[in-house]
């Protein structure tokens, strides 16, 4: 094997210095009853050549991602400068650990200190810590802060246009520490979250947690709801999935955010079949200490060299233990690296042109399907770069007539929505052509006819 | 005996800010008109706070983050016998696999008919690492090793609901455990009953007995534990907790010391989680991405969390969810290129070369224990397997832990896991893993035995440690006091 190097020689020189005859004696701890006898059934070895081969075949099989899609969700395609991967193979990034001894992880101490900074910057917020797993359990631990900070509040009010999957995950970590989830629900016009539903915020309320855009792909009057939010004095935690979004979009601390989360793959990240991202995580200055994860600070060294360190580690598990903000010790470095270089070298105008290619497209397609075909834009609220499709016949049918013509027009919401069988989720970013557009519409045209 | 630790010629690098010009760019976008297109968004819900990024040219981005790169010490450097952490070389070939655009570029929206290749790496996972930890099956959802333990004790907490089963709210934790299994477990609502180690480091069935009751939900333990011992009354143990109705949460971060040679189902062990990051070989990333897989018996099945990949009858797979599972633990399916490296990984070695991991990292840490017994005292006298918990008892001048770590710096390896586990005081906690050689080894060992002797003549060698990086010490209370979590340039302070 080639990442063994121990040979037959060095072995027999090494039992003599440890004084055993075998390696097998190394393992006498291990009660005899419990010892594997036999080998573990599992395929045979596979040289490089092998692997190589193996797995070009089974590439093949994801035969969707040569296709054209418009497909979102909460994974979003976009384009990522090549500098990046390239960056990420640097063996120094990528083969290290967490920090833990600063003098020799001054790259990812540094490099993570200025992800908190564009982080921060990005949302507006005063600080971001070093990552979470991914936007869900970013949420997630969001809410869990806010009930200890809302200790005598028993009640978590949440958006229903949030992602179903955020929602659930939220569901999950607070099983225990929320008596309720009260959901707000949509206006069936706007796809907006109604504000007749804003009563529902009152004074048991710990949080109010609403995702913009949302998940039908509509932006959220993110201040009407925290007004609400703050005359309940409940703590406002906006949800931001599509983060390229806010080079345009009102950031969470103009809207006056306590917490703000979201999920940084859209930044250079590929979709990855779902991971990994990379959660995001920000909070306003009197809520740091209190922040779960990681955080890294700038310090002095002993010679007064500036310099970065893990920092706040007695909220951390590793100190705190049962008494932790949060059980998170692995989380998402290279990934908070990548989203790093990604911010670095979009820079506020790149980042900007993005949003700005993004709407374009979307709003160039929503009046193309509105004009030429017998389709409708489900709901009249603004929206970014995905918005919901209401199709004559039933997504799912329309979705799989699309495959037929190559491609993979997007997520017919019934998977979540079972009622909304006629609804579709399509998304567009700055890689489709306009050329690819037209095919959309065309295509469209001819499973559904033109416009009446 | 020449170390590898030398002064060079490093750059210096400050804030990527500093590099920032106006008008420079580091994207290539196509030339479009996008006059008019922000009339879309209504002027009230558009952002108006500064973005204050930095302009830079793609060069600089480059050279920005490659000097930062220097400043890191990997395992592609050397030695890295991080304890607990099995920092082992992460193969090439994972990398090139996990890049091809078929997958990295597959959408997880994408129809499952159209996904099946990218479906049957985690299938396979899913089938593959319950065979090797024993269980009948393996969800892949969690993220790295805390989220598969906080999805093990949901699983746990899931199953006692379920059947009512409702007065049990304790879980027994050693005081030798990661710091992650209490955090874990009081996440579900648990309290956290600590269990004293015996003499040996291990679990003592007399204090286990004292604490169980049917008030306990299970114990969350490690095997072999954190002081690299096999708990050898494994089965009494198990069978003990099962006779009192909880069940046995395995943390399996030491999964490394086991593979092919023995397996945590097979010990009565209900739930584990599995570090992919760590005996899978996938990069640890300068802390992440991970995966943390969790296995369980049969009767835990039901309770995993959603959603998971199943085979149909025509050999497809598709995925599904369970009714009665603890829920969703996160977006989509897990860390999916994560998986499909440590994928790579098992395929590589096989069935027949698997257990040979065990068998060499065994026998390195074994070795670096034999030949440094004499000259750091060994915390517990029991046999041990995967890794070695030192400690600086013995040391003279006031010659701390904390001080050998640094001085190890300076003869160019990574220090050893310091201070953990908690129960030995100064642990220097050494995992040398099955990827390095005799002759690193034998460098290290020399390198710890100098150590040793400066301690003696010239402890201010080794108290003034790291004398060849370019920071030292860093001020850690400094740090806390007053934190300074970003960067702030002049203009855009108020934030």
């Amino acid at each position: 094997m080639r990442y063994l190097p121990i040979t037959p020689e060095d072995r027999k020189a090494m039992l003599d210095k440890i004084g055993v005859a075998s390696v097998e004696e190394l393992f006498n701890s291990i009660p005899a009853d419990v010892k594997l006898t036999k080998k573990l059934n599992l395929p045979d070895a596979m040289s490089e050549p092998e692997l190589r081969r193996y797995f070009a075949a089974l590439a093949k099989e994801n035969s969707g991602s040569e296709m054209l899609t418009f497909l979102g969700a909460g994974a979003y395609r976009h384009t990522s400068p090549a500098h990046i991967d390239q960056l990420l193979l640097r063996s120094e990034f990528y083969t290290a650990y967490t920090p833990y001894q600063p003098e020799v992880s001054q790259g990812t101490l540094q490099s993570i200190f200025e992800f908190q900074t564009m982080v921060a910057d990005l949302f507006d917020m005063h600080a971001s810590n070093a990552s979470m797993y991914d936007g869900a359990t970013a949420a997630a631990e969001a809410a869990l802060m806010a009930t200890k900070i809302k200790k005598k509040r028993d009640k978590l009010v949440i958006a229903s246009s949030m992602h179903p999957q955020y929602i659930e995950t939220i569901r999950t970590y607070t099983a225990h520490f929320v008596k309720e989830i009260v959901l707000l629900e949509i206006d069936p016009k706007t796809g907006m979250t109604s504000t007749d539903e804003l009563a529902k915020i009152d004074e048991q309320t710990i949080a109010v947690m609403f995702q913009y855009p949302n998940f039908f792909g509509v932006i959220e009057d993110g201040k009407a709801i925290s007004e609400k939010t703050k005359e309940m004095k409940a703590l406002l935690i906006p949800v931001v999935i599509e983060t390229t979004a806010l080079a345009i979009l009102q950031a969470p601390g103009e809207l006056g955010a306590d917490i703000a989360v979201g999920e940084g793959q859209p930044l250079g990240i590929p979709v990855n079949f779902g991971g990994p991202g990379v959660g995001l995580f920000t909070a306003s200055e009197k809520l740091v200490r209190k922040m779960p994860g990681r955080l890294i600070g700038e310090t002095k060294d002993k010679n007064g060299n500036d310099c970065f360190v893990l920092t706040l580690a007695a909220r951390e598990q590793h100190i705190k233990r049962e008494k932790a903000t949060s059980n998170i010790c692995s989380n998402q470095g290279l990934m908070a690296l990548a989203a790093g270089i990604y911010l670095a070298s979009m820079g506020p105008k790149g980042l900007e042109k993005v949003a700005l290619m993004n709407v374009r497209r979307a709003e160039k397609l929503k009046k193309m399907l509105v004009e030429q075909t017998n389709c409708e834009i489900a709901f009249s609220g603004p929206t970014y770069n995905e918005f919901s499709l209401m199709t004559p016949i039933k997504a799912s049918e329309f979705a799989k007539k699309m495959e037929e013509k190559g491609i993979v027009a997007g997520l017919p919401i019934d998977k979540y929505y079972p009622a909304l069988d006629n609804t579709l989720l399509v998304t567009v970013s700055e890689l489709h052509t306009d050329e690819e557009l037209e095919n959309f519409v065309s295509a469209t045209k001819e499973i559904t006819g033109g416009a009446k | 005996m020449k170390y590898p630790g030398i002064t060079d010629l490093k750059m210096a690098e400050g804030l990527i800010f500093e590099r920032s010009h106006a008008g420079r760019q580091a994207y290539s976008l196509p030339e479009e008109n996008l006059e008019g297109v922000l009339d879309a968004i209504p002027a009230n819900m558009r952002r108006t706070a500064v973005l204050p990024l930095p302009e830079v040219s793609e060069g600089d981005v480059v050279r920005h983050y490659t000097i930062l790169s220097t400043y890191n010490f990997s395992i592609d450097h050397g030695f890295y016998p991080l304890g607990s952490c099995t920092m082992k070389y992460n193969p090439k070939i994972n990398e090139e696999i996990a890049r091809i655009s078929s997958f990295s570029q597959l959408h997880p929206e994408m129809p499952t008919h159209l996904s099946q290749g990218a479906l049957k790496v985690m299938y396979d996972m899913q089938n593959m690492l319950s065979e090797i930890g024993g269980f009948a099956a393996t969800t892949l959802n969690p993220a790295a090793g805390a989220h598969g333990e906080y999805v093990g004790i949901g699983v746990i907490r899931k199953y006692f609901d379920e059947k009512g089963d409702t007065k049990r709210t304790k879980v027994i934790i050693p005081d030798s455990a990661h710091g992650t299994n209490p955090a874990s477990t009081t996440l579900h609502g648990y309290d956290v009953i600590l269990l004293e180690s015996d003499e040996h480091g291990k679990i003592s069935l007399d204090t286990l007995r004292e604490k169980l009751d049917d008030t306990v939900a299970g114990i969350m333990l490690t095997n072999p534990n954190t002081l690299g011992v096999f708990e050898s009354d494994i089965l009494e143990i198990t069978k003990m907790v099962h006779e009192a109705g909880a069940l046995v949460y395995g943390d399996g971060a030491n999964m490394n010391a086991l593979l092919g040679k023995a397996r945590p189902g097979d010990m009565g062990i209900d739930v584990m989680h599995y570090n992919l990051h760590k005996t899978f070989s996938t990069p640890h990333g300068g802390g992440g991405p991970g995966s943390g897989p969790v296995g369980v018996v049969e009767k835990l099945i039901p309770y995993l969390p959603n959603p998971f990949v199943a085979k149909k009858d025509d050999d497809t797979f598709v995925f599904a969810a369970s009714d009665r599972s603890m829920g969703m633990v996160r977006s989509f399916y897990g860390n999916f290129a994560v998986i499909l490296r440590a994928y790579v990984y098992i395929l590589e070695y096989g069935n027949q070369h698997l257990k040979e991991i065990a068998e060499n990292a065994v026998l390195n840490a074994n070795y670096i224990k034999a030949a440094l017994k004499d000259t750091y005292h060994v915390a517990y006298e029991s046999d041990t397997l995967h890794e070695v918990v030192f400690n600086d008892q013995d040391m003279p001048n006031h010659v701390t832990t904390l001080d050998i770590a640094k001085a190890l710096i300076d003869r160019g390896f990574h220090p050893p896991t310091i201070y953990f586990p908690l129960i030995v005081h100064g642990a220097l906690m050494v995992e040398p893993t099955e990827t390095e050689s005799k002759e690193t080894m034998d460098a290290f060992i020399d390198a710890m035995k100098d150590i040793r002797k400066q301690a003696e003549v010239n402890p201010e060698n080794i108290l003034n440690a790291p004398l060849k990086t370019r920071v030292a010490r860093p001020d850690e209370t400094l740090a806390a006091r007053k934190p300074v979590l970003t960067h702030c340039t002049t203009d855009f302070c108020e934030r």
